[in-house]
């Protein structure tokens, strides 16, 4: 049976454009309000990625880094992320849900438990942000089990020979970083150079629902449309914290924001 | 029960993906950082094993640091606590007055070799990013170095020799504004900038190469120090402890690594974490406190955390050992039982601090005065047939408005 992650790629593609995925960390800036802003942007997005916020980030911009520390300030745990989820599944047309965060967290929960309870609220895709190739095998098998999608990243620095391998052994979703920077950076190299970049890498995983991320915002978007999908997140998190310091409803701003992201590629 | 393989560095004994005793330390980084990683572990292997390469640390460390550190006996401390004979290894001594000298060596000359122009670094007692700054100055290198904004008002001295140095400090204002953060944010840092600047981390933590490019650089330490035991005694005396304050455990290791072969009953290593202050329920003590394994900052080992996996807060006066982790290396030695672990307070710190300045000419920064509480503790119960060492790892000048407010004044 295909994915639900597979059946978005697929929707998009016979639309004739790139999937839209959205990231927001859960929790930001309440529990209550990350629900309603999934739930609202799940109109215009195709894929929706969750981050499980830890105080230590190792890979994150400010901008995410922000929204983990707001998240974290407000109590939230590992079991209200995936209530979150749970609760988020139940809406009608829902999303495809990712999970994204540190090896960390995964690890303190238990490895094989984290996978279950993942399955039992029904998240489709896990990204573990420091739990590069060949140490995650184990842990990619065991989501593959649970009909989860593992998605493993590949980025400028990665040797051909080690991208061949990670595709290899990738599910259907592979995660391109656009450039040598935490999340959430300025473009450091143009788009066109990005997409070079990506093709290279698409042409090794052809079968593969190949994403791009990293410094994608509101101007940039519309010059990857080529690509199978985009991922927003620090521009969304800082949609966040800008209309937080507004006193402005989060909720209504990023509903904007990501219909227009949607516009722009469509 | 895994063992320690005699006459191989320890730093080597670990498996195909970092890992000592099976399961401390790793390799957890982002994708980006593989191949940089994987460059740097290729240059490191051919470094070590190059005579020219070799020549030219041990000329560093003769010429620049000044070898050997100073092996002397305390004579008033062992009369006044009248148990075991206490000597001290003052690696206060080396050029820039701590044990991250010869770390910060390594890197600069590994900075050269990979053709980077700048080294970015952490430090939270400002020793580590001073020694880099100290080093990229005499190598022609640019320097970055993160600190903590708690640790830059409480460790000013140490922020005016790296500005004079020329170095850039990074103010990290995330968190809890300590070391954590700072290495943190280090690593961010160079997640962005890895193909232009080379990173170095202050101690013997981090993903599996800097563990071991640490441990190479002090071992030095414990190669002066058996020189000078020989000369002292004649031979390794019978009854010997190796006393260190551990953060990330950089300064143990090196103090201690010609010794892991020995039984730990002819020579027992004491480490020594920061127990914080008495009444407060923060610490910076992982290993005496008996914390569970984390993931922090690319490698598995004990740390101080909550039960969501969140790090915990720290404390401690010595903002060099005010870390929530340590290494793979000492959790590896706890389990194994080569190591023992304990921790002092800050009110132990500063007593000893201030016991020790009064009796003997020797003025030890706060993180060693946690070694010093120790032997102040075990050595009235031990006969003099004990010997004790401890690792005077760094000179309280950094320290000294610190120790002013505790203890009313400070003198030198
Ligand atoms: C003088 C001194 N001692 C000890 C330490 C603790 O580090 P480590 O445990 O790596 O030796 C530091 C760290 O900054 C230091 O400056």
């Amino acid at each position: 049976m295909k994915s639900q992650i597979s059946l978005a790629f697929k929707k998009c593609r016979k639309e004739n454009r790139p999937a839209l995925l959205t990231y927001i960390v859960a929790g930001d800036n309440t529990k209550k309000k990350s629900l309603e802003i999934l739930k609202s942007i799940s109109e215009y997005a195709d894929i929706l990625e969750l981050g499980f916020a830890h105080n230590a980030p190792t890979a994150d911009g400010p901008q995410i880094q922000n929204s983990s520390y707001r998240a974290l300030k407000n109590g939230i745990k590992l079991k209200d992320v995936f209530q979150i989820v749970k609760n988020y599944k139940k809406i009608k047309n829902s999303k495809p849900c990712i999970l994204m965060g540190y090896y960390q967290m995964v690890y303190k929960y238990g490895e094989r438990k984290f996978i279950r309870k993942c399955k039992q609220v029904g998240v489709d895709g896990l990204i573990i942000v420091d739990l590069p190739f060949p140490d995650n095998k184990k842990f990619s098998r065991l989501c593959k089990k649970n009909s989860i999608t593992f998605i493993q990243l590949l980025s400028p620095t990665t040797s051909n020979e080690r991208m061949k391998k990670i595709i290899q052994s990738s599910h259907d979703m592979i995660y391109y970083i656009s450039m040598l920077s935490t999340t959430g950076g300025k473009l450091k190299i143009s788009p066109n150079k990005i997409l070079k970049n990506y093709f290279k890498v698409k042409r090794l995983s052809k079968a593969k629902n190949t994403v791009i991320g990293f410094g994608i915002t509101e101007k940039t978007i519309s010059s990857f449309k080529k690509a199978d999908g985009l991922v927003v997140g620090s521009a969304l998190c800082k949609g966040i914290s800008e209309s937080l310091k507004k006193r402005q409803n989060p909720v209504i701003k990023l509903n904007k924001m990501v219909k227009k992201l949607k516009s722009r590629i469509t | 029960m895994m063992k320690i393989k005699k006459g191989i560095p320890l730093i080597d004994q670990h498996d195909k993906n970092g890992f000592y005793g099976g399961k401390f330390g790793g390799n957890y980084v982002a994708e980006t950082l593989k191949k940089p990683i994987d460059d740097l572990t290729k240059l490191f292997e051919k470094c070590r094993k190059d005579k020219n390469f070799i020549k030219e640390r041990d000329n560093l460390y003769e010429n620049y640091v000044g070898k050997p550190t100073r092996f002397i006996k305390l004579q008033n401390l062992t009369d006044h606590l009248g148990g075991a004979q206490i000597y001290a290894k003052m690696v206060s001594d080396a050029n820039g007055g701590a044990h991250k000298i010869y770390n910060a060596i390594t890197h600069a000359m590994l900075c050269k070799k990979a053709k980077k122009k700048y080294m970015c670094t952490d430090t939270g007692a400002g020793y580590n990013g001073k020694m880099f700054s100290m080093v990229a100055k005499k190598f022609g290198l640019g320097c970055k170095v993160f600190m903590g904004t708690r640790d830059m008002e409480r460790q000013k001295p140490n922020c005016d020799s790296i500005r004079k140095n020329g170095a850039e400090i990074i103010p990290v204002t995330s968190g809890s504004k300590t070391l954590v953060d700072a290495v943190s944010e280090c690593i961010r840092y160079w997640v962005s900038n890895c193909d232009k600047a080379h990173m170095g981390i202050g101690s013997l933590v981090g993903p599996n190469i800097f563990v071991k490019i640490c441990g190479f650089s002090t071992s030095q330490i414990s190669r002066e120090l058996k020189v000078q035991l020989e000369e002292e005694f004649g031979k390794i005396p019978k009854r010997l402890k190796l006393i260190n304050c551990v953060g990330g455990g950089s300064s143990a290791y090196g103090f201690w690594s010609e010794f892991f072969d020995y039984d730990k009953k002819h020579i027992e290593l004491i480490g020594v974490e920061a127990g914080g202050p008495k009444n407060s329920k923060l610490h910076a003590a992982p290993l005496s406190k008996n914390s569970k394994i984390a993931i922090l900052h690319g490698a598995a080992a004990y740390c101080v955390q909550d039960s969501d996996g969140q790090i915990d807060e720290t404390d401690s006066c010595s903002s060099g050992l005010d870390y929530p982790s340590t290494s793979p290396i000492h959790c590896y030695l706890k389990d194994i039982g080569r190591a023992r672990y304990s921790f002092a307070t800050d009110e132990e710190a500063f007593a000893a601090y201030k016991l020790v300045t009064e009796l003997e000419e020797i003025s030890p920064s706060l993180e060693p005065s946690h070694s010093f509480a120790e032997a102040i503790k075990i050595a009235p119960r031990l006969d003099d047939s004990n010997i004790i060492v401890v690792n005077s790892c760094g000179d309280s000048l950094k320290d000294k408005d610190i120790i002013k407010k505790r203890l009313g004044s400070y003198s030198r």
